[in-house]
């Protein structure tokens, strides 16, 4: 192992993790702003809405990021939609992370027991306090384990934006053994930044998943 | 249809050529998840014994999996064994290696929460009856955890499919990569390809997700509770 490497090439790696970072978590804000509001049509049936929803995530939760993206990123120019790598990115990973968030927000609404809404009723509550005030802030909290792994998920799933010629921590470490092959060096600091990425995200994640358990009454 | 860049599909052999690089895909994740379930099932067993030691390392492997980007997993495995240990992997060795090392960290996770799952009312109950253990495993048991562990796993076969996209990274020659010399030899005859070739890729990675996904989703609901 060359340390000097290393050290001439830590800046480079630390360029692309703040790429990779940003790109990522507007990809998952994206995911999650689409995840709410078709979470929502599917939950109140909205006509019309639900099916185009409905086709949306199935085809999106059933096909590769990759493929997505190189549609998105090779295939849309040719119908005059050009659009650069970074919002390619980002638009490819939050249409992703999007029908992954509808299905766990969506679930996470359903699993509120009927008991609660019937209670809420007998209550003589109206039906915008009835989810305001009842299913929404359960469903809030019993969703969190399933996004907090979402975004995990997606956070990896960055690794494969190098395949559109972004600038991330894989391209990097690519085109730097590609010039220099110093292949053990590069991989040990891709290794170390997604660590850094991940390993913060996914100790919440197991720590909030203990908290959140206890967070539904009923049943 | 040549606007848009569908017309190459008819061209020669060239849906035939996509399709086969979907077949290469198919047949590594294949391959990956069968070496998978049964690693899964040997360790998952193992880790619900709830042995200390092998608790904290599987903890550790199973970390390592969750934080780790596949394909970062396969460029380690791919360049960083042939650089450092001087062994010469097949792309295809790499990639099974990999995503059978991704696969089996999964199962074994399904396996020992189908097991724990199994609430203890079920094996005092057996006991009552005057079950023995071994009546109590494979009358009440084993039927049970494997009706929570069958939707999962077909789950985890489309997720496998899915990741094996990734193996054109490290030069497998699948249906992406098909897709993109086919895109290279008609860029001068039909300029619009890369919509259609790339359409056509989307479709045919849905259309071998799409069954088992709802295959697993099925049987969820038919064996719910």
């Amino acid at each position: 192992m060359d340390i000097s490497a290393i050290t001439q090439y830590t800046p480079l790696f630390v360029q692309a993790f703040f790429l990779t970072v940003k790109i990522g978590w507007i990809g998952i804000a994206l995911s999650l702003g689409i995840g709410i509001v078709c979470a929502f049509v599917m939950y109140f049936k909205i006509p019309v809405l639900t099916a185009i929803v409905r086709v949306y995530v199935e085809l999106f939760r059933n096909t590769p990021l990759l493929v997505q993206l190189f549609f998105i990123y090779f295939g849309l120019p040719k119908l005059g939609l050009t659009i650069s790598a970074e919002v390619c990115g980002a638009l490819g990973l939050g249409l992703l992370g999007g029908s992954y968030m509808t299905e766990a927000i969506r679930s996470a609404l359903e699993a509120v027991p009927a008991s609660q809404r019937e209670s809420a009723l007998a209550l003589g509550m109206g039906k915008g306090q009835l989810f305001g005030l009842i299913t929404l802030p359960q469903a809030i909290s019993s969703s969190v384990p399933a996004i907090l792994a979402n975004v995990i998920f997606l956070l990896k799933e960055t690794s494969v934006f190098s395949a559109i010629s972004l600038m991330d921590l894989m391209f990097t470490a690519k085109d730097l053994i590609g010039l220099y092959y110093d292949t053990t060096e590069c991989l040990v600091l891709l290794v170390i930044f997604y660590v850094i990425m991940l390993l913060p995200v996914s100790l919440i994640g197991r720590a909030v998943e203990h908290r959140a358990r206890f967070a539904i009454y009923g049943d | 249809m040549e606007a848009l860049g569908f017309d190459v599909l008819l061209k020669g052999n060239n849906m035939l050529r996509l399709l086969q690089g979907l077949g290469v895909a198919l047949k590594i994740s294949l391959i990956s998840v069968l070496i998978s379930i049964g690693l899964g099932i040997v360790f998952g067993m193992l880790v619900s014994m709830k042995k200390p030691a092998i608790n904290a390392v599987f903890n550790v492997y199973l970390e390592i999996v969750r934080i780790m980007p596949q394909m970062v997993l396969l460029f380690i495995v791919y360049f960083g064994t042939t650089k450092s240990l001087g062994l010469n992997l097949s792309a295809e060795a790499a990639s099974i290696i990999v995503f059978s090392f991704w696969g089996t960290a999964e199962m074994t996770d399904l396996v020992r929460s189908a097991i724990i799952s199994i609430p203890v009312i079920q094996y005092e109950s057996s006991a009552a009856l005057g079950m023995s253990r071994l009546q109590t495993q494979v009358h009440i048991i084993i039927p049970q955890t494997v009706r929570r562990l069958i939707p999962l796993s077909i789950n985890l076969i489309t997720r496998m499919i899915k990741t094996t996209s990734l193996v054109m990274m490290i030069g497998i020659v699948e249906v992406l990569k098909v897709g993109q010399q086919i895109i290279e030899a008609n860029r001068k005859a039909s300029p619009n390809a890369a919509f259609g070739i790339f359409a056509t890729v989307f479709i045919l990675y849905f259309i071998a997700c799409w069954p088992i996904s709802q295959l697993s989703k099925y049987l969820e609901n038919k064996w719910a509770n």
